[in-house]
């Protein structure tokens, strides 16, 4: 095999993954509008549920050895079958990421594309391993739907051919650095569609509309993005670290307000005031809420607008 | 079960903190008054006239409140933004320069405002130092406190256990169950998870543990403060300096041998430490299979010899991720290029000049301009303005304006030439890669209707107006400009870095709860009941109950009521 095919064989399988993803999006899709209209249903008939009685209060709802019993809307085929897609799709995506790697001879995380095939990779990788623990099926739509268009970006819009790493990238540094940043990212893109899902559903009880069933009460996601979003703090704090020493070796200097370095320190502080938020009387609940999604929004934003659009020395987009 | 999962992360509002009653430790660990595990405010009390005393420990109560460290964190990270959008003095002198260029109006507002300087700007500061000082003022009565909550005994069992999260209790057990033993056994128990505990002989065991999460917390805040000393203060002692060094050149460690050099607040020229460096050989590697990435650089590696006082020469090699410590210093590998050797001959033969010119590289092909001047030793004062490609492009080309590849291929280089006064014993400082031509009148190149100059390595041509001639000499060697730095705070930064590190990890994933057990006597018999508290975030604090009754209970043989 030349190199050639194996960059070929790479795209293929990340192009495959996004179209079983798309498929596992439109299951998960299905299953939350089924569960939305039975939400309605229920509505009109009040009588019926356990989760629709206890409101509130059901915070026990998804654990998991209860949540089937207590569940009306029991995981439907088209979850499940999303899940398996999910699954299936995520295999594609990580072979295509190794290929990836082996084709370059090196991590597959070197320039935007790269990092943009590992950073999504992680997101799934992340979703599917946290299952095990807590049902987070219902965030499965969003999920795969931004891994899907992330991707597509990515595959159109970032795509670069497989080329030699820059004497400045020539460092065990990349490898660590780069690959926290990426854990980092997954654990906050999670922890911030806690957030949203968390955000609606105060919204739907603060108009005294039902909870969507199957989707915890707003103090259980907020605990759970919560939990979510101080893994992703350790991660991030630990890249801005490593990203210091690396610039020492590579720079001259540990830190230099780099536009690059400035949106990373950003980020930090956002979350660190999202911590803070947590634990300051007033701002639990929504407020820090809206904080964390800010803060991912930030993320987003240095990985796209400030990777593309400012001048800086992390040029590295290979675009 | 559903009615007791209350574990003060999965359900505590800030107003049903559930230990309001639990005096004297509901302040432990200390919190600002509004922690969200802080009593909430009484409502309704009238506030006494404050007087000046009054007022300033209002405001420093204001000052070292969550809700202003949450707002002053937010604020810097606000403020942090402007500094990403338009280009900072300190990273990128040339882009203020084009900046301002660009937008002469908006750059006066700018600079007014010190957006070209954010991160040192007064504002910006003033931010920093304000949460820092918010910071001191928390953590100071914080650690106090905890030093000496590290040597107190867990609190006192609550009257009630029943209100409190993850509360279970056994069925009744006959009155003659020897209750003295079950505390003891349930003592042991808590011991060996790691609790610290406290025995009510005959009632019941105050278990607490996570003390290691308060401490944590601590370090982390306090060895932020640390980076910021480190940084703040230790800067006076940095300096930094750049030098170009063509191979075969040597640098000497003394002020007057850099190009330019930047001590801190606190530095004098004696604490340079000697030393001498020589640039033997730089090899630089370029991609010529990869067809996508031609010329693009895999490796750059300069070989030098260095020799400290009473040493001997040493051979080391400087690469880009990997400097040189010589001398307590740090020498970074940060560019490369060309340096022409240009020799300047008057009209008698007769060598006025010969001199290697280091060339700046424009693109990534090594497109280089650079600046000859010739002030002595012909009838006219000349500056000349060149262009070197390393790879020009043979014929197929229309214009040859830029290299196609870095290495040397086929190497060109055009000069434009001038005369004049070039300001030479005038205070103004010169600038080696730029020429001020405004006083100059050009005499070959562009605008003078006389062809510039071309050459290629080995070749002469006669200067304008039969002034002598160049030579372009055949050997065309590489420069390499090495950034030089001496920073004792590294180490302290670093240090400090991993405290903040480790306090993060241990401050957030490790669990501070308290426990009780307790033998509650009825008519019938003797209960025992087991509740737990939360200090802080922990998802499991309702499990960690349930599997001490579950075990203690087992132990005594009786059943926990469903
Ligand atoms: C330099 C600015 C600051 C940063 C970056 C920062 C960051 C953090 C972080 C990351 C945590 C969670 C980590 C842990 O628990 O170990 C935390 C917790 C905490 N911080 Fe700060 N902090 C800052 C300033 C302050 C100030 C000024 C105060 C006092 C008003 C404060 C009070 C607290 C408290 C009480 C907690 C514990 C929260 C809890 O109960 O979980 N911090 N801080």
């Amino acid at each position: 095999m030349t190199q050639a095919d194996i960059v070929t064989y790479s795209l293929v399988a990340i192009y495959s993954a996004m179209a079983v993803y798309a498929l596992a999006f439109i299951s998960f899709a299905l299953d939350l509008a089924r569960r939305v209209s039975e939400a309605k249903v229920q509505a009109a008939a009040p009588a019926v549920s356990v989760a629709a009685a206890s409101g509130r209060g059901s915070t026990a709802l998804l654990e998991r050895t209860d949540a089937p019993a207590a569940t009306p809307a029991r995981a439907s085929r088209s979850v499940r079958l999303a899940m398996a897609l999910t699954v299936i799709g995520w295999v594609l995506h990580v072979g295509g990421t190794i290929l990836r790697g082996v084709a370059a001879g090196r991590v597959p995380w070197a320039n935007m594309f790269e990092f943009s095939l590992t950073m999504t990779a992680i997101i799934i990788g992340v979703f599917l391993v946290v299952q095990f623990w807590q049902d987070l099926r219902f965030l499965g739509v969003y999920v795969t739907g931004f891994v899907t268009l992330f991707l597509g970006v990515a595959t159109t819009n970032f795509y670069v051919a497989v080329a030699p790493l820059p004497p400045a990238l020539q460092s065990y540094w990349l490898v660590i650095h780069v690959f926290v940043a990426s854990l980092g990212t997954g654990f906050y893109g999670l922890g911030a569609a806690l957030s949203v899902v968390q955000l609606l559903q105060a919204r739907r009880e603060s108009k005294g509309q039902r909870p969507l069933p199957a989707v915890p009460t707003p103090e259980r996601l907020e605990a759970l993005a919560y939990r979510l979003i101080v893994v992703g703090f350790v991660f991030w704090t630990f890249t801005l670290m490593a990203g210091a020493i690396w610039a020492e070796h590579a720079w001259g200097r540990y830190w230099g307000w780099d536009t690059k370095e400035v949106w990373t320190f950003i980020i930090w502080v956002i979350f660190a005031g999202y911590i803070h938020a947590r634990a300051t009387r007033g701002w639990r609940g929504s407020r820090s809420a809206t904080l964390a999604i800010v803060g991912f929004g930030a993320v987003m934003f240095n990985f796209t607008i400030v990777n593309l659009y400012f001048k800086g020395l992390h040029s590295y987009s290979g675009l | 079960m559903a009615s007791s999962r209350r574990s003060s992360s999965d359900s505590a509002r800030p107003d049903d903190a559930p230990d309001a009653e639990l005096e004297p430790t509901q302040t432990d660990p200390r919190r600002p008054s509004d922690h969200f595990d802080s009593p909430a405010p009484q409502k309704g009390i009238v506030q006494p006239t404050l007087g000046l005393v009054g007022y300033l420990r209002f405001f420093w109560r204001q000052l070292t409140s969550m809700r202003t460290a949450l707002f002053l964190l937010l604020l810097v990270a606000f403020a942090a933004v402007p500094g990403s959008l338009v280009p900072q003095v300190t990273s990128d002198p040339n882009g203020v320069i084009q900046y301002k260029e660009a937008n002469p109006g908006w750059s006066k507002v700018l600079d007014a405002l010190g957006v070209f300087n954010t991160y040192s700007s007064v504002w910006f500061s003033a931010i920093y130092l304000l949460l820092f000082i918010s910071l001191v003022g928390c953590i100071i009565p914080r650690t106090m406190h905890h030093i000496s909550a590290l040597r107190a005994a867990p609190p006192k069992t609550p009257a009630r256990l029943d209100r409190l999260p993850g509360y279970v209790s056994t069925e009744s057990a006959p009155a003659e169950v020897d209750v003295e033993k079950a505390i003891q056994d349930a003592r042991g128990i808590l011991k060996r998870l790691g609790y610290r505990v406290r025995v009510f002989p005959g009632e019941s065991v105050s278990a607490e543990r996570g003390y290691l999460r308060e401490t944590g917390n601590l370090i982390f805040h306090i060895a932020l403060v640390g980076i910021l000393l480190a940084v703040g203060v230790g800067g006076g002692f940095i300096y930094t300096g750049q030098k170009v060094v063509v191979v075969g050149q040597s640098f000497a460690n003394t002020g007057s041998d850099y190009d330019s050099l930047s001590p801190g607040r606190w530095f004098s020229a004696d604490a340079l430490s000697p030393y001498v460096l020589q640039l033997t050989k730089f090899t630089a590697v370029y991609e010529t299979q990869n067809q996508s990435a031609l010329g693009e650089p895999i490796d750059y590696t300069a070989n030098v010899r260095t020799k400290v006082p009473g040493g001997s020469w040493q051979n080391q090699t400087i690469k880009v991720n990997s400097p040189l410590r010589v001398g307590d210093t740090d020498v970074y590998l940060l560019g490369n290029g060309y340096a022409p050797t240009l020799t300047v001959r008057n009209p008698a033969g007769k060598v006025v000049l010969t001199q290697s010119i280091p060339f700046l590289a424009q693109d990534a092909n090594l497109t280089s301009t650079g600046v000859l001047r010739v002030p002595f030793g012909l009838k006219k004062q000349l500056g000349m303005i060149g262009l070197f490609l390393p790879t020009t492009c043979a014929d197929l080309c229309t214009s040859s304006l830029s290299s196609l590849y870095p290495g040397l291929t086929n190497p060109e280089l055009s000069l434009q030439v001038y005369e004049g006064d070039l300001g030479f014993g005038k205070s103004a400082p010169i600038n080696a890669f730029t020429l001020d031509t405004t006083s100059l009148k050009e005499i070959a190149g562009r605008n003078s209707g006389k062809p510039g100059l071309i050459l290629t390595p080995g070749k002469t041509v006669a200067l304008p107006n039969g002034l002598g001639t160049i030579t372009l000499e055949k050997n065309i060697p590489r420069y390499v400009s090495l950034d030089i730095h001496h920073d004792p705070t590294q180490l302290w930064v670093l240090s400090f870095a991993i405290l903040v590190f480790l306090g993060l990890v241990t401050g957030l994933f490790i669990p501070r709860r308290r426990m009780w057990v307790k033998a509650v006597r009825a008519k019938d018999g003797v209960t025992f009941e087991y509740a737990g508290l939360a200090r802080g975030e922990d998802g499991r604090l309702d499990e960690a109950v349930a599997a001490l009754a579950q075990k203690h209970s087992q132990l005594l043989g009786l059943s926990i009521k469903p």
